[in-house]
């Protein structure tokens, strides 16, 4: 076997200063992995939403989206300028600006709650006043089940951030500029769903 | 605990774990072999009373269940996770972690499903372990009409294995984009390497929508939605759609990974190189795509609109187009060469000629009207397990006798292999052959008996006898396995003069997989340094 | 073990057992006695050919290379010439199948076609098929007639054709209804209704059986179609249409069966018995089945399944009534006179 510059074991060239010309760049594995948790991701949603739209109109009794639904404007103000309240942050560790970095991850933090406490307030508003539930008819499956799985990726979301948050808090986030970018990536990848969502469930499906 | 299991149960290393795959894989194969043989069995005479119909409908829900689930599916990722670090030249996956974690996850989905054996009779005697055939058509798997868990086992081992897989396919794709040793485009990497790149990809796409399904089938069934619940207004007919925009596909996910084994095996066996590499990657680029868009022709029958009938029929013509070429280039790989027929190749030559006939079955079946009579039945049945059978169960043998022994250092008996190869051959005609006849004669699929006087009773006794020699080549594999391990002859690094990187390290590889990580100048590494005076570099 | 010994016995008779018709027991798609499985079968006799060719060829090709290019002893050692490919068979290749799927597949559109998007004659026979776990029940809304598992049809001729189009729902979850040699399958799938249609050109009951998985007794939801000429059938239709058969000498008998459960789920026309989640039995022994084509329709037979139906059809809907032997006796004799 010929000798050769033996490459670093992650197969992609770390940049190691003048000496070397990197060569041999393939991307970065933590991103690559990342976008394949999209498409499934995204697949995933898309067939949740297929069911949404499908089942428009095709419920055989109980209240009509209609009837109960009151978009969800502040809510979405939150979850969307928590996108780039998060892209601050992840500049602020990627310059080493701890102390920012902690701040504007807290504030994320605090929109990506407001965003929850908002869905579980709209929840219980239709459970109790207008009794819909997943169980009523096709609107209240397809509604909980679709707005219940963005959630529940909100609510991971969160729980990383605040991971990250309390890491920061430690001091031990220094130099972890790649791995949060990845968390903002999937905070980022979580507000476009919820683009998509509000638009079919809201917009459309009323 | 002896420190050779904690080993084995802490290990990240991606070889230790693709052995780990392929053994319980090939542990899973055996059990649903023997739920199979006892189908058979029941099956070989008219009014068998040899198992009542529940637990035949058990037998054939678990069979099919097991063998794409917990054989087909690990043994990718057993496959892809033991050769793709060695084969693109690097150290490990892109995660080893996560590797463990699929393995596990995966683990644990098999032995939940099989949990519903042993854990006792559910509601109103009808037992737990599920009986709703493998793809579970609503509204059947609704409370309603399935009481008791055993529908729950089905939809929670699966949703668990599901997610193993998708952790595997991550893995792969990451490790392929991210970790080729220097000089290794995408261009250069083995075929092998494409068509787990390929498979990764549709994973990606496939089973989201069967976890989808899974979840709203788990909603309906305990929170008291209604995505498939008739009576509310909901669609029998949606969870097939979404069942089969998986399904599809993931035939193909099963049978690329032994598309890839005899990509491998063939050219190196024929002494040439793989005849049109660009179209063979071309080609499985194409199945891939194409392959996403057929679904529905598992529907036929369920009364879709003329237009839409003949929309999937022609498309799934289609998708023929791209799996003939690569069976030419395969032809045409052999045409020209030495070939050598040792075990390894008697697979792949067994897997070409039932995998053409194979695909002519397929092609006939995406002639919807014929596929209006004879979806459903044996003929179908005959179809896919010539598919899964006799193309990939086929492939995979030559592989694992091709690679057994880099992983154990150890040469398979080419005697017993040779056994193993005739009698599955014997067997496999026997049963598969006689059951497309079955179908013609209008023979439905799923019943625990029939009557006599149908035309079905002789060719249901030869399809039962061939699984005696099934089970006997099987038999050969296992006490081959075992008595190689034991006393095989000493593979060395290279016992079948082959050409990709796996086989420029020692047999079985370090744990590092290389003392020096390789640069390579085209897709015969080997090849180029066995024939400095004539290498692949200079024609690519 | 006894008692299912003689069951097998009895069902051993089953498909040959005709009650004097003649049963086309062997239901081989290609041959066809309706319209419908002639387009299938057109169609696929052109695939076939194709196909069979293609193995020719490349079965062929594959066989002539194992011979012609294996290793030979007296061969010297070194590799033979690495081929990397050729652009021009690639394109061969390619053109080549592409050309055959455009064939296939506008053949495949005709048939297609043809089956699926015929217009209905004005009189054609309409029937209302239901599927049920585990047995069929067949309503012809013009006629006033309610039966089950047995569809009689007009035989229809080049003088004078005669189509039944059908039309299938399910009461329960999805079946499918597959009588290999009149048409293809249609799944019969709850909250939607699908159609379909036969013009059978030959006497004689085409034996058929449920398509789709539908739970334990899948395998025993069997279809009989008796096609018989337009004389006969309007006689078995003016019979079909009038009330059961009431028999002043089994008054007793007729009234034991009115006082059991067994009104809960059948209908006996002319009587309180109105129940509808079992077949009707107003004529039950104009059918030569029981059990949806399990068994044949002896006394019996009849006794044994009423006696007990989870000794013959495991698991079917039909519970043990666990009646006693006067009662069970009454309720055959009462049963048996219903032509």
């Amino acid at each position: 076997m010929t000798p050769t510059i033996a490459a670093n074991p992650t197969g992609a060239l770390q940049e190691t200063g003048a000496l070397k010309q990197p060569e041999w760049m393939l991307p970065d594995r933590g991103r690559v992995a990342v976008l394949c948790l999209f498409t499934t991701e995204f697949t995933l949603f898309s067939i949740f939403v297929v069911a949404y739209i499908f089942y428009i109109g095709k419920s055989l009794s109980g209240p009509m989206p209609s009837q109960v639904l009151e978009l969800p404007i502040w809510a979405t103000i939150c979850l969307l300028s928590s996108s780039i309240t998060v892209a601050i942050a992840e500049r602020a560790l990627k310059s080493n600006q701890i102390q920012r970095f902690k701040v504007w991850t807290g504030v994320t933090i605090l929109l990506g709650l407001e965003f929850l406490r908002n869905t579980a307030v709209e929840w219980s508003h239709l459970i109790r006043d207008f009794h819909l539930t997943i169980s009523t008819n096709l609107f209240g499956t397809t509604f909980y089940s679709l707005v219940g799985l963005h959630a529940s990726h909100v609510a991971i979301g969160l729980m990383l951030l605040l991971l990250a948050f309390v890491l920061g808090l430690r001091g031990s986030m220094c130099g972890q500029a790649r791995r949060f970018e990845l968390l903002a990536w999937y905070w980022h990848f979580v507000d476009a769903v919820w683009v998509a969502v509000f638009t079919v469930v809201y917009v459309i499906g009323r | 605990m002896p420190s050779r299991l904690h080993e084995w149960i802490v290990t990240v290393d991606h070889k230790r774990l693709g052995i780990l795959y392929i053994a319980t894989s090939l542990f899973f194969f055996a059990v649903a072999g023997v739920l199979a043989a006892l189908m058979r069995l029941q099956l070989a005479f008219p009014n068998a009373t040899f198992v009542p119909p529940e637990v035949f409908n058990r037998l054939m829900t678990m069979h099919g269940t097991t063998m794409v689930f917990l054989v087909g599916m690990p043994f990718f990722a057993g496959l892809a996770n033991y050769l793709t670090p060695l084969m693109i030249g690097s150290r490990d996956m892109a995660f080893p972690r996560l590797n463990a974690f699929g393995y596990w996850i995966f683990l644990f989905g098999g032995m939940l499903l099989y949990f519903s054996y042993v854990a006792g009779e559910g509601l109103a005697g009808h037992g737990t372990a599920p009986d709703v055939g493998w793809f579970a058509y609503a509204p059947l798997t609704e409370r309603a009409f399935s009481r008791g868990a055993s529908t729950d086992y089905w939809i929670l081992s699966i949703i668990l294995t599901g997610i193993g897989t998708t952790a595997s396919a991550i893995n792969v794709i990451a490790t392929i984009v991210s970790m080729r040793c220097k000089g290794m485009t995408l261009a250069r990497m083995p075929l092998f390497v494409w068509l787990m790149l390929v498979v990764s990809s549709m994973v990606l796409f496939a089973l989201p929508p069967l976890t989808a399904g899974q979840v709203m089938l788990l909603l309906d069934r305990y929170l008291g939605a209604h995505f498939f619940d008739t009576q509310a207004g909901g669609s029998a007919v949606l969870w097939q759609h979404f069942f089969w925009v998986f399904g599809h596909p993931e035939v193909y996910i099963l049978m690329l990974p032994g598309f890839a084994c005899a990509s491998e095996i063939i050219p190196v066996f024929s002494r040439k190189p793989m005849f049109g590499r660009p179209a063979m990657i071309g080609a499985t680029i194409g199945i891939g795509m194409l392959s996403s868009g057929v679904w529905a022709h598992h529907m036929f029958s369920v009364g879709m609109t003329a237009s839409s009938n003949i929309y999937f029929a022609v498309a799934s013509m289609a998708v023929g187009i791209p799996t003939g070429i690569k069976i030419f280039n395969w032809l045409g790989t052999m045409y020209g060469g030495k070939i050598r027929f040792d075990t390894p190749m008697l697979f792949c030559i067994g897997f070409l000629f039932q995998f053409l006939i194979a695909g002519l079955t397929g092609i006939m079946l995406a002639v919807a009207p014929f596929d209006w009579q004879v979806t459903d039945s044996y003929f179908v049945v005959a179809h896919f397990h010539y598919v899964l059978l006799g193309g990939l169960l086929f492939t995979l043998f030559g592989g694992l006798y091709y690679w057994f022994p880099k992983a154990t250092g150890k040469m398979l008996s080419e005697t017993l292999g040779k056994w193993h190869f005739w009698l599955l051959v014997i067997g496999f005609h026997l049963t598969f052959d006689t059951l497309h006849f079955a179908g013609i004669l209008g023979m439905p699929r799923r019943i625990y008996t029939y009557a006599p006087g149908r035309g079905w009773e002789t060719l249901n006794l030869i399809a039962s006898i061939g699984v005696i020699f099934q089970a006997a080549g099987v038999a050969c594999l296992v006490w081959n396995i075992i008595r190689s391990l034991r006393k095989g002859k000493p593979a060395g690094s290279d016992p079948w003069d082959a050409w990709t990187l796996e086989w420029a390290t020692a047999s079985p590889p370090p744990e590092y997989n290389f003392a020096v990580l390789p640069e390579v100048r085209s897709s015969r590494p080997l090849w180029d340094l066995k024939h400095p005076e004539d290498p692949d570099w200079r024609y690519e | 073990m006894n008692c299912s010994l003689r069951i097998a016995g009895a069902l051993f008779a089953t498909a040959e057992f005709s009650f004097g018709q003649n049963v086309h027991s062997v239901a081989n798609i290609f041959r066809p006695q309706a319209t419908p499985a002639d387009s299938v079968y057109n169609v696929s006799m052109l695939m076939l050919a194709i196909c069979a060719a293609i193995f020719v060829v490349v079965g062929g090709l594959l066989t002539f290379t194992i011979v012609r290019f294996r290793r030979r002893k007296a061969d010297d050692p070194r590799e033979p010439a690495q081929v990397y490919g050729s652009n021009r068979i690639e394109i061969a290749w390619t053109v080549i199948p592409v050309l055959i799927v455009l064939v296939l597949g506008m053949a495949t559109a005709r048939a297609v076609v043809e089956v699926q998007d015929k217009r209905m004659p004005a009189d054609a026979l309409k029937v209302t098929v239901i599927g049920h776990q585990w047995w069929w029940e067949f309503r012809y809304p013009d006629l006033g007639i309610v039966t089950a598992n047995e569809l009689h049809v007009p035989l229809s001729t080049a003088a004078k054709p005669a189509v039944a189009a059908l039309r299938l729902e399910s009461a329960d979850v999805a079946h499918s209804f597959w009588v290999p040699q009149l048409a293809g399958k249609t799944d019969v799938i709850p909250g939607i209704t699908n159609n379909m249609w036969i013009d059978p050109r030959q006497a004689g009951v085409f034996l058929g059986n449920c398509a789709e998985y539908c739970g334990m007794q899948h395998a025993n939801m069997l279809i009989r179609i008796i096609v018989e000429p337009p004389a006969e059938f309007e006689r078995w239709a003016a019979e079909q249409k009038l009330d059961a058969a009431v028999d002043p000498h089994l008054a007793e008998a007729r009234g034991m069966f009115l006082s059991l459960n067994c009104i809960n789920c059948h209908t006996v026309s002319g009587t309180e018995a109105k129940g509808t989640f079992g077949p009707d039995l107003s004529h039950l022994m104009s059918r030569t089945t029981l059990g949806s084509g399990m068994i044949p329709n002896t006394q019996e037979n009849l006794r044994a399944w009423i006696k007990d139906p989870q000794a013959i059809k495991r698991g079917n809907l039909m519970p043990n009534l666990q009646l006693n032997s006067r009662e069970l006796d009454e309720v055959a004799k009462y049963l048996s006179s219903l032509k």
